[in-house]
């Protein structure tokens, strides 16, 4: 541990690192644009002089970019120096000398970091007088506003998005003081990822058009820490809202797992919470009034439900808390995962490998840090883009740590690191139907038919570990990962349940733990569809296909439906069945679906952001998301408020029906042993730090005595908070929180997101306590069971096609479509076939052709796809309004 | 669309450099040679045949002075506007070319017949004011001269 | 006196073919390396030659080289490429050398190749010297044709292949991390400096640039050895120097000359002195971006050392004078329109300040100045010095900017008293 001198204080510091980050995570408040801890420094902004001294006689020393020098044993540097400080606020001059001082109409005004650093370096008198300069500014869709006359040129962007991203739409251009940042002409950004752009540009030239529509400047908002529900991964999140209304979400930094950023879908995906077609009472179907009160539904409740044998049907999409409450309610036996046969078979077998704990499951982290990579049979870029945009940190990670070992430089060091490497890239192989953007980073890519691909990934295995089932031939692809992976220290195989193949989860298990040695450490991720699949799969219920036969044999079933439309699970025809078998169907649900439709009591379910929960990530991390606020309307709740409100009308117990999340996940690892330790999630709800709750609004939050002023003149009581120790008031602790209950970062002077610093560790490190989540899956020293039927090669039938799923960032989300961008850029539903198959039906890209599945014709336009295997057809998974269909089945099509 | 002859031409760059995108330029100097100025569907020809982005050659292509994003007159006029030939006087050749074409800097003849460009210094500093117009350089220019000069570009 | 680099130079004749150029002896130096010398061994006597860059910053060539990782293990392909990229305002030097005997810098290139062990050499050219560009693209096809480059050069085992790149404008391609970018396809912005091209140059691999006058010397070098080259000197820099001058001076020109001779001898005798009716008032003694020098110097060497001593750099060592009838203001205004153009636009201080100051400098010069605008001045050239920035471009805008407000102080002061230019602009 090197030991330098800041304005004459010692410190112990870490090697490695830039003069900058050393002295942010040491507490100083020095100021920065062009750096980024994700992205590393440039040296263009000037923003971060220090002086440094050649040794302690030296008194005159030299200006230098702390973020372009590394730390050094003995180091002299002043941060506080006359020089270096009017030095940085000369930098913002400059940088305002062109800038449209426009804070009061500006979206990035009170969250903004040109805003911090201007104030912190003390420059407030504006000496140039010239004109200033003006841009254009560009539509880049429905996602980003561009308003580049408050651009600093911090060159944050595009590094942002070119470089950490992979995005080529986006550019700077011209040159001198007319350098201008935009696409080369107006036009939808691209990348799945253009909504960080409203976070790392420090100032207000892109911002979140979303939150336009219904601005609130941050200090307005109130926010909690909350967990994205658009996907597996389990980012964190900070949702703002005001006025009943969600307004905006940002990244909430989580070392382990989002890092700094947050993918297009989970970001721009809250507006279905604001939806017109929320269900905001319960309603009783068949009275003259169908809507009632909270009252009346528990009176009919009380009526219908005795003598009834309850069934519930749980959800991926509910929170552990929910779907615990609903297995609490119905029975154990009576307790069925709202997932279809093959659905819960993969996640079955997922969660078996995981609880054996032969093999290490990676958190996001650790994929970026991952040395090879193999991508076996899953659309990570569509299912899982987080994860997609972490593989790629680990192939520009891994060729730069290449480089170095040639050539030491510090990997701070961002442009010389990038000359340096060039087009180098790590090791990672792209298995997949078809390719996705991934490809264009990948050392080895394949497409194929899913079970073409479970043999690649056997055939890996073989040659790793010569004792496994061999599949014949060896592909010379099989040869080139093997000894890629070999090569690596710390290599990952990722798969998931989205190629619709357990024999892909096999033989990545299979590969996974044959490359297990003394001195590598491989890891093995999954990807599940939805926020809480890995919660739900943990409960080990039987799938929906089973409650179907259960109802059939049952008399008087009234069916619990916990915030699930099974039209997204099953075929149309299917559910039909099933819901004219039960006798009452009670659903809890946020929105209108085909579902609620069928519900005789339909009752209000508070969505992620009005409700505290659990959600159990693709690694088996549980992480807290709070309630944002409340519903202004007392019948939406919690389904697990309501769940257990029904179940004290059964038990006729008139007290413990008001359950809390602490509670719920005590009893929960009590009585399901896999889930022990979730209960440490976050603090409980009583948790106080100096008698104070955590407040969720800011101190600067205006109009508290006034926004309800047309209701009541009287200032109303705050709202209390009995699930979590957050308060929905300004008052309360202000100091830093616990980690998994910061609910918006901020620190003295930094008013930006960049405030981030001050709740990590060090920069860029885990956030103070630990970065939030508790991983449930435990590694152990259990013998691993490698499989031993390898599929038969995919053999294209006559006249048949393979059904197969393909998944949409934009689009296959049933919640992130609400948002009127995403569904702008969802596509309308499609037929894939390769080549030489629309050749062989005689037809056209456009051409409508029909797929006969599930008793159903469906007539879509034709896209041709020349990478797709014959014998496979492709049809856009998960569209609203669309039907599930029997991924995997073999089916006709006619033109 | 890339002539057969650019193709051609780009092509025999890629064979000299690591990877086809690191002739960016070269790919643009060679369109323009055969086109005078640099269209969008140039843009994004290239970045086709180079395998990035429109905006990644955009983005290059934007950068330099001589590679010309706009419409260009047939004859360009590159004045050079730095010190040695502004000590010598430049600033009376650019007033006589103003009056004698209608166009300022940047701009281009009603005729289409010149644009006039500012340049700097052409290297030529012993023989100011100079100016270079297509490829041919003029030395130590005066007033007088300038029709004569102009004469030669129809 | 010996004039080795222009003494086969006639402006009035096209410059020698190969076969002149071998006549002259050319390619000899070449042929002695590749048969009794190391590349070591040149790189020493490069380094005892006490020649020193011509591209300005006047680094010893020898140490430069030492720098390029050597042997078996060092990353290949390497580059050696030629800076022939002279935009700064009042340089003219390069052209003659490239116009006059291409041969002689295509020797040079393949020595000092040879001498880091180069696989690749380019010469990156800027695009108005078209006149050169013809002239070279013809030499090397006849250096290819005569074994001096490409496969097993001369039987030695030793290969080169030599490009010319032309550029497409922008002052900033000179600035040689710059000019790696130019080479790579890229925007031509400037890249840090640790990691030096010695390390990690073009395409990431070991590189050395040098300017056109540098490599020039090299073959010379070789043939009349470290000692005679020092002795051409006036100074303890080794070797001639081409020094040229324009301005309102007779006979404007350049000329090659012993290094240090006097910055008097340069103007009185082989410029002619100024202008009839005309003083001299000022000196750039080495391009636009050197500190003036006044009449107070005339009776410095122009050598490194001696010009820094005065307070300036000797730069290219072509100067550009102002006379007496000259603005100063307006002289730096045009200065700094020309380095805020050409900023590359990477990093504030450089692309925020020189717009301020350009517009600073021109409002002085419409009498619409204050006396605050001198302070911004000043503030200015004390915050874009070196180190400051990210590369030496604005610090050296602000060199004639200080030196202006320094010696010129007076004609500053009577645009804002009199609310006009002096000079009747
Ligand atoms: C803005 C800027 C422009 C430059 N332009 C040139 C140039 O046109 N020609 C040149 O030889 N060196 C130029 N240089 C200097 C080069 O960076 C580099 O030092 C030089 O080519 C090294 O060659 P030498 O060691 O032979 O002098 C420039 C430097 C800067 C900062
Ligand atoms: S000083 Fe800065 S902006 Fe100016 S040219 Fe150098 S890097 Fe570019
Ligand atoms: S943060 Fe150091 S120069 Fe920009």
């Amino acid at each position: 541990m090197p030991k330098i001198y800041i304005d004459n204080k010692s410190f112990d510091v870490k090697a490695g690192k830039n003069l900058l980050e050393t002295c942010l995570s040491l507490g100083y408040d020095l100021p920065y644009f062009c750096w980024h801890p994700a992205m590393g420094s440039i040296g263009a902004c000037r923003q971060c002089a220090v002086r440094v001294f050649k040794d302690e006689e030296d008194t005159k020393g030299r200006i230098v970019m702390s973020c372009m020098e590394n730390v050094k044993e003995g180091l002299r540097m002043s941060v506080s120096d006359e020089m270096a400080t009017a030095f940085r606020a000369q930098v913002v001059e400059w940088l305002m000398t062109n800038h449209p001082h426009d804070c009061p109409v500006c979206d990035e005004g009170g969250s903004c970091h040109l805003q911090d650093v201007t104030v912190m370096t003390g420059h407030d008198y504006r000496r140039f007088e010239y004109k200033k300069r003006t841009y254009t500014n560009q539509y880049l869709g429905p996602f980003i506003h561009h308003e580049m006359n408050r651009c600093i040129q911090c060159y944050r962007c595009v590094r942002f998005y070119r470089d950490y991203a992979g995005g080529d739409d986006l550019n700077v251009f011209s040159a001198h003081n007319h350098v201008y940042f935009g696409r080369e002409k107006d036009g939808i950004l691209q990348s799945p990822f253009s909504g960080n752009l409203a976070e790392v540009c420090p100032t207000g030239v892109f911002t979140d058009k979303t939150l336009k529509e219904h601005y609130t400047r941050k200090w307005d908002l109130t926010t909690a820490p909350s967990i994205c529900q658009h996907c597996s991964l389990g980012c964190n999140t900070i949702p703002g809202e005001r006025y009943g209304k969600l307004r905006n979400i940002v990244n909430r930094y989580n070392g382990e797992v989002n890092g700094y950023f947050l993918c297009d879908r989970g970001r721009f995906g809250y507006e279905f919470v604001n939806s017109e077609n929320r269900i905001t009472q319960p309603i009783i179907r068949n009275r003259t009034i169908e809507a009632v009160s909270h009252d009346l539904l528990i009176q009919h409740l009380a009526m219908l439900l005795p003598g009834q044998t309850l069934i519930g049907i749980g959800s991926p999409r509910a929170s552990v808390e929910s779907n615990y409450s609903l297995r609490e309610l119905v029975g154990k036996e009576n307790f069925y995962q709202g997932v279809n046969d093959d659905q819960v078979f993969l996640e079955q077998k997922i969660v078996d490998i995981l609880q054996s704990g032969c093999v290490h499951t990676p958190s996001l982290k650790e994929i970026e840090e991952a040395d090879a990579v193999l991508v076996l049979g899953e659309d990570i870029w569509n299912t899982a883009p987080i994860m997609a945009l972490a593989v790629r940190q680990s192939v520009m990670k891994t060729a730069a740590a290449e480089s170095l070992e040639q050539v030491p430089l510090p990997a701070w060091h961002d442009v010389a690191v990038k000359e340096l490497v060039q087009e180098a890239k790590g090791f990672l192989a792209n298995v997949t139907v078809l390719p996705s953007p991934l490809n264009e980073i990948a050392a080895c890519s394949m497409q194929g038919a899913p079970d073409d691909m479970a043999r690649l990934g056997f055939g890996i295995a073989h040659i790793l570990n010569p004792t496994l089932p061999s599949v014949g031939v060896i592909m010379e692809k099989a040869i080139i990962i093997a000894e890629a992976l070999k090569h690596a220290k710390r290599p990952v195989i990722i798969t998931g349940t989205g190629g619709c193949n357990d024999g892909l989860i096999r033989a990545a298990y299979d590969i996974a733990v044959a490359l297990k040695t003394e001195d590598r450490k491989p890891g093995l991720a999954f990807v599940l569809p939805e926020c809480n699949s890995m919660g739900l799969a943990m409960m080990r219920a039987p799938s929906l296909e089973k409650v179907a036969g259960r109802v059939q044999n049952t008399p008087n079933v009234t069916v619990v439906i916990l915030e699930n439309d099974l039209y997204r699970r099953i075929p149309a025809a299917k559910a039909d069945a099933f819901f004219r078998q039960c006798k009452n169907i009670i659903v809890l649900d946020a929105l209108h679906n085909r579902t609620t439709e069928k519900a005789h009591v339909l009752i209000p379910a508070a969505t992620f952001a009005e409700a505290d929960g659990t959600f159990v990530n693709n690694e088996g991390r549980a992480q807290r998301s709070c309630q944002v606020f409340m519903p202004a309307i007392n019948t939406i709740k919690e389904s697990f408020k309501w769940l257990w409100e029904i179940k004290a009308l059964l038990t006729s117990a008139s007290n413990g029906q008001e359950k809390h999340p602490d509670e719920l996940l005590a009893r929960l690892e009590s009585s399901l042993t896999q889930f022990a330790g979730i209960s440490a999630v976050a603090p409980p709800r009583d948790f106080r730090i100096h008698g104070s709750a955590i407040p969720r609004e800011s101190h600067r939050y205006s109009g508290r005595t006034a926004m309800l002023s047309n209701l009541a003149v009287s200032e109303p009581k705050p709202l209390q908070d009995d699930d979590s120790p957050l308060s929905f008031t300004m008052e309360g602790y202000r100091g830093m929180p616990p980690a998994p209950l910061i609910p918006s970062f901020w620190a003295p002077g930094w008013n930006s997101g960049q405030a981030v610093n001050k709740y990590q560790q060090e920069v860029g490190g885990p956030l103070k306590g630990g970065d939030p989540g508790i991983r449930l899956f435990e590694q152990t020293t259990a013998t691993p069971v490698f499989s031993r039927d390898i599929p038969d090669a995919f053999v294209p039938r006559p006249n048949k096609w393979l059904l197969l799923p393909q998944h949409h960032i934009f689009g296959t989300g049933e919640l992130s479509m609400y948002t009127k961008g995403i569904a702008e850029r969802s596509p309308e539903p499609y037929i894939t076939l390769s080549k030489w198959d629309a050749e062989q039906l005689g037809a056209v890209k456009g051409d409508l052709l029909s797929v006969k599945t599930d008793e159903k014709i469906y007539t879509f336009p034709l896209i041709i796809e020349e990478s797709l295997q014959d014998g496979i057809v492709l049809m856009p998974a998960g569209l609203q309004g669309m039907d599930v269909w029997s991924w995997g089945a073999w089916v006709n099509i006619t033109k | 669309m890339l002539t057969a002859t650019e193709i051609q031409a780009i092509d025999h760059e890629i064979s000299l450099v690591p990877y086809k995108k690191a002739t960016v330029i070269e790919a643009l100097k060679i369109v323009q040679e055969h086109r005078g100025w640099i269209s969008d569907e140039s843009v994004e020809a290239i970045a086709a045949h180079l395998e990035i982005s429109p905006a990644e050659v955009d983005s290059v292509a934007t950068f330099y002075n001589l590679i010309f994003r706009k419409p260009v007159g047939r004859h360009i006029i590159l004045l050079c506007d730095s010190i040695s030939c502004y000590i010598m006087g430049y600033g009376l050749l650019y007033n006589a070319l103003q009056n004698k074409l209608s166009i300022g800097f940047g701009q281009t003849s009603s005729d289409n017949r010149f644009t006039l460009l500012p340049n700097v210094c052409l290297g030529c500093c012993d023989h100011a004011p100079a100016l270079i117009i297509d490829k041919d350089l003029y030395r130590d220019v005066t007033v007088e001269q300038l029709d004569d000069m102009l004469n030669k570009y129809a | 006196m010996e004039r080795p680099l222009t003494s086969n130079i006639h402006p009035d004749r096209p410059p020698l073919n190969l076969k002149e150029y071998e006549m002259t002896g050319g390619y000899g130096a070449l042929r002695k390396v590749l048969k009794d010398m190391l590349p070591a061994d040149l790189q020493k006597l490069v380094q005892n030659s006490n020649l020193k860059g011509r591209g300005g910053a006047g680094f010893s060539t020898g140490m430069k080289w030492s720098l390029v990782p050597m042997g078996e293990n060092a990353p290949h392909p390497k580059y050696l490429i030629t800076n022939a990229d002279e935009m700064e305002p009042g340089t003219f030097k390069d052209r003659l050398l490239l116009e006059g005997n291409p041969h002689q810098l295509i020797e040079g290139m393949i020595l000092a190749a040879y001498a880091i062990q180069a696989d690749i050499s380019y010469v990156f050219l800027r695009w108005a010297y078209h006149k050169a560009a013809t002239f070279l693209r013809k030499s090397i096809q006849e250096a290819y044709d005569a074994g001096y480059l490409g496969k097993n050069i001369l039987g030695s085992g030793f290969h080169l292949e030599m490009y010319l790149h032309t550029g497409v404008g922008r002052y900033m391609c000179g600035e040689e991390t710059a000019l790696l970018n130019a080479l790579e396809g890229k925007r031509a912005t400037p890249r840090a400096k640790p990691p030096f091209p010695q390390i990690s140059g073009l395409f990431g691999k070991p590189t050395i640039v040098n300017n056109v006058e540098t490599l020039c010397c090299v073959p010379h070098i070789v043939n009349n050895g470290a000692d005679w080259f020092k002795s051409l000197s006036y100074s303890e820099d080794g070797g001639t120097k081409v020094y040229g001058v324009s301005g309102k001076v007779k006979k404007p020109g350049a000329w090659e000359l012993p290094m240090g001779v006097t910055m008097r001898e340069l103007i009185e005798e082989h410029a002619g002195g100024m202008k009839p009716g005309l003083k001299l008032k000022g000196v750039l003694p080495g391009g636009a971006s050197t500190d003036f020098l006044t009449t107070q110097h005339l009776d410095i060497k122009m050598d490194f050392k001696s010009v820094a001593a005065a307070g300036s750099r000797l730069g290219t060592g072509t100067m550009i004078v102002m006379d007496d009838a000259t603005c100063p203001v307006g002289f730096v205004h045009n200065l700094q329109h020309f380095f805020a153009q050409e900023s590359c636009g990477w990093c504030t201080p450089c692309r925020e300040g020189l717009p301020w100051v350009e517009k600073i400098l021109l409002s002085l010069e419409k009498g619409e100045g204050r006396k605050e605008d001198i302070e911004l001045l000043e503030m200015h050239t004390q915050y874009l010095g070196p180190g400051n920035t990210f590369c030496a471009l604005a610090p050296g805008a602000m060199e004639p900017l200080q030196s202006a407000l320094k010696y010129f102080r007076d004609d500053f002061d009577k645009h804002i008293d009199h609310k006009k230019c002096p000079y009747g602009k």
